[in-house]
Formats: C-alpha cells, structure tokens, sequence
C-alpha cells in the first residue's frame, strides 16, 4: 500500500498524485493513440461510438452527477449540436467553426433553460427537462427547412483544412483528441471553486447558500458547460452516424445518458468513460447476440430498451456507486493485500438529517 | 449603534407566532447566547438572520446596516457565517475540500480562468489552501484532512462544520447549538475553542446553547427566549436565576 508523504499544497491540485499515475495513465493514453493500428475499421467505428458517448456523458455528469440536478433531457442537447453543426455545415461553414458554434448554440440553449430550471429542483426540473426534450424534437421534426423533418438529412464528412476526412481511423482521433480536452476542462472545474460550489449545491443547497455560493448562479453555469460538452458530442454524433433523423435523439438516447453516468459511477468522471465503454460495447454485444439468439426472442422490438432498463435496477440495488465503485473496492484490495477488511466500504451510521429546510 | 441587533422581530407560521416581537442588541467581541425551552424560536432567529425565512415584521441589522432583505447567499458576503444544528456538511467530499468550500466568498478568478486553471489561478487555490490549513491547525483537523465526511464520527464532524465557518473569516459566527450531541470532554473543548475565537481571531459570536456548563463557561451575557418571546437578558447567572426563567423550563408557580 502507497502512503503519500505530503511535502507541498500543489500535491493536491495537481493531476497526478504520485507516479503510479503518470505511469498507468501513460499506458492508458498510448493505449487508445494505439488502437487504431490493432484494430479493424469495425471495431474503430465501435471505439469511436463509445468516445462520443464518453463526451455526452461527461456533459451530463457535470449537471447530474456534480451538481445533483437530474436531466431528463440530454438527447436535446445532443440534437441541438448535431442539427446546428449538420446544418451549418449545408451552408458552407468549415467544420473547425461550425463544431465549436454548435456546441455553444446547445449551451446557450441550456443556459435558457437552466434559468428557469434553477429555480426547480429534483423531480420537478426532471420532468421539466424530459418535456423539453419532447419539445426539441418536435422541433426537429417541423422545422424542415433546417432539419429535413421527417426525411431526415445527410451530413457530410468533415474536412481539416481542406483535408477531407474518410477513414475511420481518422475520424477517431478526431473526437480522442477533443475528449481528452473536454476532460482536462472538467478536471480543471473540479478543483477549482466552481466545481466545489458544485458538489456543495448537490449536498446541501442550504449550507450552500449560508457560505455565500449562489445557487442559481452555480446551477446555470452546470447547465451552460454540461450543455455545451453534450453540443459538442452532438457534433460529433452526427458525423458518425451520417444521417440524422428526429428518432436518433428520442427519449431512449436521454435514458441511456442517464444510464451511463448511473452504472459507470455517478459523481466521478471515471464515471462517465466506463458508463461509455460499457454501454457502448453492450449495444454491439447486443446487436451480435441478436443474430445467436431464436429469431422469436433476438428480434423483439423491446430488446435494448429491457436489457438497459434491467442493468439500470441491478446496478441501484447491488452497486450504487457504480463500475468505479466497485473499480476502486477492487484496487483497495488489491492495496491491502491480504489485511482487506470486507466492512472497508460499509457505509457508516448516517445520522438523521431532522428538520431540514428545503 | 450596536455592532448587531435585531429590533421587534416578529415571524408567525399560520397561527403560530414562532418568534414574537424579538429585540436585543450585541456589541463587537461578545459572545451573546440564547437560550431557551424547545419551540422558544431560538434557531428561527438564526434562520431569520441567515435569510432563510423573511421576518414578518422587525429589522436586523449589522454594523448600521440593514440586512433584513438581503439575499441568503449575500450574508455570508456580509460578514455572517453560521453552523446548523443538524450538521450540513457536504457528506461526499473530503474535510479539505469542505473547507476549502468555506472560501468561496473570498474567490475572485473568474470561471474562465478555472476552466483552463492559469498559473495565477493556481496561486490563488495554493493562497486559500494556506488560509484552510490555519484552521486546520486551530481546531486541531490535520489527522482528518482527506477523510470523506461520510466516515466520521459525530463529534468530528461538528468541529468541522465550525471550521468551515471560520473559513469564510467572518466578523460574527453563529453557532447553532455547537454542543449538542457532544460528550462532556467535547464540550468543554468546544468551550476553549469558542474562547479562542473571540480572544485570538476576533470574531464576534451569537451562540444558541442549552448545555448551561458551556453558556456559563463562555457567556458574556445571556437571552432567555419562550414561546417567541424575550423573557430575560443579563449576564447567565442572572437569566438563570430569573423567576420568569424557572417557569418557562419547569412549569408555572407553584
């Protein structure tokens, strides 16, 4: 087991705590920049799919899992920056402005919504936001002369600097390289006041608000940075499937947002990536099951929906904390070999919270 | 002018008066308590000043100025931190970050500079850190710096809660009931500790109290307060032995 030795305050603040993380996170980089030599155009398409998943998962995590507002309404957001980016680039604009315009389009469309919705809480702004997302769609589907409607629109593929971009292998650097940004940014907000005010607005408003954070303020700028990186995966998204129709953002994509951050580990954005991973790789795992299995069973219109929905209540009963929860019980083990006492992460008595102001 | 008073404050819940026509006044470097039967309406006082309920009728003010409107967020600006008696902590983060919480009035890098967290940004963080480690170091923390409040035990915690108030480094603190639930050796710690805060950092301190060993210990003058109303005020012997007093906590005449 490693025992830190504090010497200075930047140990802290910085990323790496000691070098067990420089290492693993090194082998970690050099492993995705590798994968793409190892791996088949498939499997590119497959790893690209989970990075962009990682990304809206991210944007979500900060609002749902950081700030503790429950968004219903995700896919909206992801709509909002496929249809922009899809659109503007129609008009001629080069991919390089048309994505960061995009995604700011969908976060200044979340900031109108956060005003309101920050005066909502719990399963109020939830539901606030899923009529939201049933607006955004509609949207989508009347507004034909930006979207297509019903006929859907195609994208085309996008080009740097004249250079237009093909190969799939390609396209996953592409959105590596703006995940690993978008990570860095949110690290960045955690250790930084905003980001504690964050996690101070998810447990306890009151005392939140007695130590001089502004709530709503706080709230808005969740929902701005959460939307925009939800924007940007949107973007992304759109390039990847190529084609987008109203149905590609339905509620079931908001769900399975949600399920993400919730099965990866709500609150962390470690989170967010193994939510991605493993819903990501479900769905192929789904899609090549659904050719083993009896064709009565594997073509049952109900099939992803009830095994996402099933994984969802198992992981709320039996790990609550997440993939990285148990990730990080696993490696405390493995610390602690062979002194690993199983009550380590029992919950302590939590003591009755009694005449809470709300 | 007092340094803090409030003056004929009045708050009713439908047909119940909760706090009654309420006025006293504290002056710079006191520790003021209140005490009284439970339901008196000594913690809707506190909620009063921390603008969590809007008094129906009276004035608070601080320093001369009129606080009685001013937003929840803003009194801690003002220069009023607080605890509550049911410990608020933010359970799922460390001590550190808790009280690094505490600073927030005192953070001025805009959120852009966090988001790319700049060298001066750094600066600023490493400044606040230093400010958190003095505290730290008065209440005696530095075994629990990287706890979870989750994992620690009651009494920990409610030296906590006081340490992430003197973080906001406030001119007056108000403790909610700082010994409840603490042992007797606890208690009297919190005793030194609320002298230590009066003589050694300066800060004023209005105090809700019932365990009378620490009001005595640390009192400069007392308030007793029944069914909303001012019953008694002078120093904890004399609001003690105050006949009104002895009624309230143990029935009528006999």
């Amino acid at each position: 087991m490693r025992v830190l030795f504090k010497t200075d305050y930047n140990q802290d603040v910085k990323f790496a705590k000691h070098s067990g993380y420089v290492f693993w996170y090194a082998l970690l980089l050099a492993a995705v920049f590798l994968a793409p030599v190892a791996l088949d155009t498939y499997w590119i398409n497959e790893l690209t799919r989970v990075l962009i998943y990682a990304l809206a998962g991210l944007g979500l995590m900060v609002v749902t899992g950081f700030t503790g507002q429950v968004s219903l309404g995700h896919a909206a957001f992801m709509a909002i920056g496929a249809y922009t980016h899809a659109f503007l680039l129609t008009q001629g604009v080069p991919f390089i402005f048309s994505l960061p315009i995009a995604a700011l389009t969908s976060g200044i469309v979340g900031l109108m919504i956060a005003i309101p919705a920050s005066r909502m809480t719990g399963l109020y702004l939830t539901i606030a936001s899923l009529a939201f997302a049933i607006v955004v769609e509609d949207l989508v589907i009347h507004w034909e002369s930006v979207t297509g409607g019903n006929r859907g629109m195609v994208v085309d593929p996008p080009a740097l600097f004249g250079y237009e971009i093909f190969e799939a292998w390609e396209y996953y650097y592409v959105v590596l390289v703006l995940l690993i940004i978008s990570i860095a940014l949110v690290l960045n907000i955690l250790r930084s006041p905003l980001g504690r005010s964050m996690l101070a607005v998810r447990d306890s408003e009151i005392s939140a608000q007695s130590l001089g954070i502004r709530v709503a303020r706080t709230k808005v700028l969740a929902f701005l940075l959460s939307a925009m990186l939800t924007g940007l995966a949107g973007g992304l998204f759109a390039h990847f499937i190529q084609f987008l129709s109203p149905e590609t953002f339905g509620i079931l994509l908001s769900i399975q947002l949600l399920l993400m951050i919730v099965v990866g580990g709500l609150g962390t954005v470690h989170g967010a990536i193994f939510g991605a991973f493993l819903i990501g790789l479900l769905e192929a795992l789904i899609s090549i099951l659904k050719d083993l299995l009896p064709p009565a069973i594997g073509t049952q219109p109900g099939l992803e929906p009830g095994l996402f929905g099933l994984i969802l209540v198992l992981f709320i009963i039996f790990e609550p904390e997440g993939v990285y929860g148990r990730w990080v019980k696993f490696r405390t083990f493995l610390e602690s070999f062979p002194f690993y006492r199983r009550n380590t992460f029992k919950r302590q008595r939590s003591y009755l919270k009694t005449e809470r102001m709300r | 002018m007092s340094f803090f008073e409030i003056e004929n404050l009045s708050l009713s819940f439908g047909g119940v008066k909760a706090v009654d026509d309420a006025s006293f006044a504290m002056e710079k470097g006191e520790v003021f308590t209140i005490v009284g039967p439970n339901g008196a309406g000594k913690s809707t006082i506190f909620n009063m000043i921390s603008s969590f309920y809007a008094p129906s009728h009276g004035t608070i003010r601080f320093k001369g100025a009129d606080i009685t409107a001013a937003r929840a967020d803003e009194i801690a600006r003002i220069g009023i931190a607080r605890t509550f008696q049911n410990i608020e902590l933010f359970e799922h983060s460390t001590v550190l970050q808790n009280l690094l919480i505490g600073r927030e009035i005192h953070n001025h890098v805009p959120v852009l500079r966090q988001l790319i967290f700049d060298p001066g940004m750094r600066r600023a963080e490493l400044a606040h850190r230093r400010k958190v480690e003095d505290v730290i170091d008065f209440l005696e923390l530095a075994h629990y710096r990287d706890e979870r409040i989750a994992n620690l035990p009651y009494g920990v915690r409610k030296k906590i809660e006081l340490g992430r108030a003197l973080c906001v480094e406030p001119e007056l603190l108000l403790l909610d009931e700082p010994a409840s639930g603490l042992n007797p050796e606890e208690t009297e710690d919190m005793g030194f500790w609320i002298d230590d805060i009066k003589n050694d950092l300066g800060i004023s301190v209005l105090m809700i109290e019932h365990d009378m060993s620490l009001v005595n210990e640390v009192s400069d003058r007392v308030m007793a307060l029944n069914n909303g109303r001012v019953i008694a005020e002078g120093s904890a012997q004399e609001v003690q032995n105050h006949p009104d007093v002895v009624a309230a906590y143990l029935g009528g005449a006999a």
